[in-house]
Formats: C-alpha cells, structure tokens, sequence
C-alpha cells in the first residue's frame, strides 16, 4: 500500500492561537518577535518622556562616556559632542528611523509585488515592458538618482520615503516575477483555470500565498539597507534634516569622532542591526510556520532539531497510512 | 439514441519551436458520449496530452490551436471568448490530471480547495461551501470526512489524493469529464479502485469521459469506444470489442500484437519495429509508412484519411481491408 509521510499529529495548526503557541515554542523567534515589540513600543511612546532630554544641551558633560550612573540613568550610554544623552536621542530616532524605514520599505514591497506577480503571471509583452522599467530603475545608481530628486523636491518625510521605495521596487519585482512565473505553469494553476478561476482570484489565492514568505525575507533583510540608505542621504544633507534625528544620521555624525567617543556611533548601529536580525530572524520563522509540509518541525524542541529528531519523527510517521 | 455531447474536429495543434513550426496534433476528430467513455489511445509524445490540453485551452504558450472546432453544448471552444470559456470550466467541461500531488496546492487544506469550483460558480457562503466538499469527499470514498477536510494535500496517499483531484473535477457535475493518465502514478490496486470510482460518477452524473491512455488493458476494460492515436493523427476509431478483436489499421493491429494476453505461450512476443516519426519530419504519405509492414508506393505518395470501413468504424489505410488478414 501506499505509505505517505504524515505530518506528525499536526493536522491543524491553522488557527491564529496554535500559531502563538508555536512561535512560543521557539526561543529564538520569540526573542525575536519580543525584541520588535519592544522597538516598536519605544518608537510609539518613548519620544514622550524623553523628548525634551533629547534635546538639552550640556556642554560641560560633552563627549561622556558610557556606563557610568554618576550622572543619571539618560547618560548611561554616554553623551554626545553637545553633551545630549545618547540614549535620549536614540529613544527619539528610533521614532523618525522606524516611520521612514518601515513605510518605504511597505510601499516598495506592495508595488513591486503586485506588478512582479502580475506580470510573471501573464508573460509574454507585459513581463518584458515591467523587467525593462525594473532594469532601468536598477541600472540608476539609487543614491544619485535619490540625490537628484531630493535636491529638485523638498528633503521632506515623505518625499524621503517615495525615493527610498522607488529605488527597492525593482528588487521585490524581480523576486515576485521570477516565482510567479514559475507557479503559473505549475498543475494546480492549471487546474484552478480548469474550473473557472479567473488571473486575478489566482494571483491572490494561489500565487501570493506561496510568493508572500520569500517576498517577507527579502523585506526584512532590505529593512536594513532602506536604514542605511536614509542614513546616507541624512549625512548628505538631504535626507533627515536635523534637529530631526534618525539611526542613521547618528551613525553618521558619529563618524567624525569614531577615535575618540565610539560610543556616538556605536550604539545607534547596535539598535540597527539588532533590529534588522530580529525582523530577519522572525521572518524565517515565518516562512516555516506558513508552509503546512514544514510546520511541524517547529514543532520539535529547538536543540533537537537537528538530523536525528527528524529522522525519528519520520520513522514514527512512516508507518503505513490507515485508508 | 445516444447522442454527442461535445465534437472535436479537425483539431489542429502547431508548437513554435525555435527550429520552426511544429504539427503536434493534426485534424484530430471524435465524439463523446453522454455516459460513455471514449479512450485515447496512443504512445507517448503521440499528442494525447496536447489533445486534451487544446481542448480545456491550458495550452503551453508556445503551443497554439490552427484549425479545428471543439463544440461543446453548442459552443464552440476554441472561438468562445474567455468569460464564456470561463463560465464553461467546471459546469460544462473538466479534467482529472495525472500527477495529484502538484495539482493540488500546497498551501491550502483539500477542504478550501474542493470548495472553490462551488464558491466561484455557484457564489455559495464558505460554510456551504464547505459542507458540500465534505459530502464530496465522502462520495469519492475518504474516510473520516469532516475530520479530514481540514488536512493538507501531503498528508494524503497518492490514491487519496487522486480521488480528491476527481472529486474536484466532478464537483459541479461537468458534461464531459476529460482525464489524461489519471491512475498512471498508482499501484495496481489502488488503479482498479479509481477507475471503479471514475465509472461509477460517469453513470451516477451521466457525464461523458474522455480517458486519455497508453494502457491497452485500461482501454480494454473501462471504455466504450477508442480512438487511436499515431504521431498526432487519429488512425483509427470504432467500439473498443470491435476494434481490439478486428483492428483495421496495422498500427492497432501492432500494438494489439505486442500485449502478451494475445499471444500464445512459448511463442514469440511481436513488438512494432522502430520508432514514432519525429516531429520535425513527419513524411508527407501516411504517417506510419515507415513502420508498416503493408506500405507501398501509394502510402508514401497519398495520405490515408479517416474514412469509414464499416458500420460505425474508420480507419486511415489505404488497404485497411487487407489488415484483418
Ligand atoms: N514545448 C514543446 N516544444 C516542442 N515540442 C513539444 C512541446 N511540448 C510538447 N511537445 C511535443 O508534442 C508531442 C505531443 O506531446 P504530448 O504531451 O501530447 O504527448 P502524449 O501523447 O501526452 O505523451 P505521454 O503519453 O508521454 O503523456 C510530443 O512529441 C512532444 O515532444
Ligand atoms: S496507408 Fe499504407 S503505410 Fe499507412 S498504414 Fe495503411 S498500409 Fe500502412
Ligand atoms: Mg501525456
């Protein structure tokens, strides 16, 4: 008889609850996902308390180190060339960093994945103009092409964020079309066609779901150059403009006094790639729990994970499937 | 009488090929049934495949319909515009595919999936849909349907999966059910149990079946009528009793002759000598000059066509009489 490896005891983990209890099972995704709460929180409520410290100056504590609770917990990691509370103002940043990253790095995921989809789905004309526009944009150095446009526009919030996306469109297009290309010759395409389904419906429900984990990756790990770039473009003037301030634009002032107050630059990188690994870290977890011939290996302990766990999952579900 | 439901004719099929234009199917013909089974018959690369895929329109891009008419209920298919082909696909015309795992989503539990043909054509509420995939599945023969419903496609046999596959062919009680190789990938057991199941459906919903095959037993046992299929061309067509115990084409008879049930032990076992004609070079005469034993100078001057040679039967050879002997 047909013997099928069955999903141990994993039938149906679909429901949001399980998903909470298997991202529970999982101490590093749930380290993960506790530190992006926590950024998230400090972005949305932190700027409250500490905004006015973040400003003040104190010439007299200039340049402190950190570490040091002599004076007060705000300059425990250190003062800055104006003798502001480093921590203060990475409290502040994590706020203008967050609402400039995150929604750039929304909008070009959104955009480039609907129109990578669409034209991976229907080929022919239509994908050959989308991948051209996509090797143009590409082609375009970003950073000049971001200079340009927001020396002729207004360095604001906004306009940051449109340059910032227009310049990543092309790398979730390509990602989106080349899989969505692949899928749309797959059988269950085919057979959702054989029963009326119409391009659209099977871009949402047959495409886009398969398509959405590996688009998530990619996010996350641009999550971290869309930081970059910002910072980039605020060191050029152009970008955050001050007293404003971002992760990246004090990573960038920073630079200046690397050998002899590290600390300036030190730790709003930290917050940077913190960030970025937990997102990535969460994302990968993702990507097994939404994929049901995965999933139930979340749901073996983390040490064990390993090639023997598997192995004796596999031997347990190899036993000949009742009819 | 019984009457056709759906006419295929002169279905031509060109594949464009970097080395040209390829003939892959060429003035193919045949009727289906109200509530009998048509098998397709043929070698592999013969065109069946391309066959049933020009007729369901899941043509390869490269691949496209030249000529021919697939009237269905009066439609013809290959003009029909796409909103009306849509509205046909799944009420009017369905297919069963060969390989059942990677017809099914992965990503989605069987329930959702069997629901879909009622959510898109019948506008039904998710609950109803739902309702009336369990009742699917448990009319293809799942066990446990209400608990299985809920289950991924891997967590399936592949017997299973190919009756959830069925199942969501006949869903919405289709007029002509098409199945290209549907127990090709299944032990011989579980082949038995899914052509039972396909012929019970085919009598309980009156449905036409086109069984597309290489399986000359399958053919033997499970179709009423055959059409033979050479190098993209039907050669033959005719009952199944009548065409296996009398063939009129020396293709058919070939391929009857190479099946051991026909021969006596101790004897040796005929095989056709050489091989289907490439694409690229199909001869101008008869398709099968090469490796017929009767060809002459006529079959490499003059294509055979399609004509009748008796009652209900036809065969392309211009010496088809001679066959029999
Ligand atoms: N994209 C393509 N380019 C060139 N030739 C093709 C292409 N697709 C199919 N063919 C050719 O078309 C012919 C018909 O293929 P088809 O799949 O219909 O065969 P089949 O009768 O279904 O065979 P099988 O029993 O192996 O499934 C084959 O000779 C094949 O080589
Ligand atoms: S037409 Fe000639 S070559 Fe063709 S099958 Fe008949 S006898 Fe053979
Ligand atoms: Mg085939």
């Amino acid at each position: 008889m047909t013997a099928v490896l069955e999903a141990p005891s994993e039938s149906r983990v679909s429901s949001q609850v399980a998903l909470w209890r298997l991202l529970l099972r999982d101490w590093v995704a749930t380290g993960a996902a506790l530190v992006l709460a926590f950024v998230a929180l400090v972005a949305a409520f932190g700027p409250m308390f500490v905004g006015d410290e973040a400003a003040q100056q104190n010439l007299l504590d200039a340049n402190a180190e950190p570490f040091r609770l002599s004076d007060g917990w705000l300059n425990v990691l250190g003062t800055d060339a104006l003798g502001r509370s480093v921590l203060a103002r990475l409290i502040v940043a994590s706020r203008t960093t967050l609402s400039v990253a995150v929604p750039a790095v929304l909008l070009s995921l959104v955009i480039g994945s609907l129109i990578g989809m669409w034209a991976g789905y229907h080929r022919g004309r239509r994908e050959t103009v989308v991948m051209r526009i996509a090797d143009i944009i590409l082609s375009f150095p970003s950073l000049l092409m971001a200079v340009v446009v927001l020396y002729i526009f207004s360095p604001s919030s906004a306009n940051l964020i449109l340059v910032l996306a227009i310049t990543r469109i092309p790398i979730y297009l390509r990602t989106a079309r080349a899989e969505s290309a692949e899928l749309q010759s797959r059988l269950f395409v085919d057979a959702a066609r054989t029963f009326g389904t119409r391009s659209s419906a099977i871009i949402f429900r047959h495409v886009l779901p398969i398509v959405l984990p590996t688009l998530l990756t990619v996010a996350t790990l641009d999550f971290c150059f869309v930081m970059l770039s910002e910072s980039s473009l605020s060191f050029l003037g152009i970008g955050i403009q001050p007293p404003s301030v971002s992760w990246g634009l004090m990573v960038a002032q920073g630079r200046t006094y690397l050998q002899t107050a590290w600390w300036l630059s030190f730790f709003p990188g930290l917050a940077i790639v913190v960030t970025t690994v937990s997102a990535t870290i969460l994302a990968s977890w993702a990507r097994l729990a939404t994929d049901p011939a995965q999933r139930w290996r979340l749901t073996l302990p983390r040490g064990r994970r390993g090639r023997r766990a598997i192995r004796r999952a596999a031997e347990k579900a190899l036993t000949p499937e009742v009819q | 009488m019984s009457t056709a439901v759906m006419s295929v004719h002169d279905l031509t099929v060109d594949i464009e090929t970097p080395n040209g234009r390829l003939r892959a199917v060429d003035g193919v013909g045949f009727d289906a049934v109200q509530g009998e089974t048509l098998a397709l018959l043929g070698e592999s690369g013969c065109g069946k495949s391309m066959t049933a895929q020009a007729i369901v329109g899941l043509l390869d891009p490269v691949a496209s319909v030249s000529s021919g008419s697939v009237v269905l209920n009066g439609t013809d298919l290959v003009t029909a515009s796409r909103r009306k082909r849509r509205a046909m696909a799944g009420p009017e015309l369905a297919i069963v595919f060969q390989d059942a795992l990677t017809a099914l989503n992965p990503v989605y539990t069987v329930g959702t999936q069997l629901a879909e043909p009622f959510r898109i054509h019948r506008r039904m509420s998710s609950r109803a849909a739902r309702a009336e995939a369990v009742e699917l599945m448990r009319r293809v023969g799942i066990p446990h349907p209400e608990s299985r419903v809920d289950a991924y496609p891997h967590q399936f046999s592949g017997g299973m999966r190919q009756r959830l596959l069925i199942a969501m062919a006949v869903a919405l009680n289709p007029t002509v059910l098409l199945a290209d190789e549907p127990t090709t990938a299944l032990d011989v057991t579980v082949q038995a149990q899914i052509m039972a199941l396909l012929k019970e459906l085919r009598n309980e919903r009156e449905m036409a079946v086109v069984l597309i095959t290489h399986d000359l037993a399958l053919v033997a046992e499970e179709a009423d009528k055959v059409a033979v299929m050479y190098a993209g061309h039907v050669v033959e067509t005719g009952a199944v009793a009548e065409v296996f115990s009398d063939p009129q084409h020396p293709y058919t008879k070939g391929l009857l002759e190479s099946v051991p049930v026909h021969v006596a032990r101790g004897s040796d076992l005929a095989s056709i000598g050489g091989t289907p004609p490439d694409l690229a070079s199909i001869p101008s005469g008869c398709v099968y000059q090469a490796r017929c034993p009767l060809a002459r100078d006529r079959c490499v001057a003059e294509r055979p066509v399609l004509h009748q040679v008796a009652k209900g039967r036809a065969a392309a050879c211009h010496y088809s009489e001679e066959v029999s002997r």
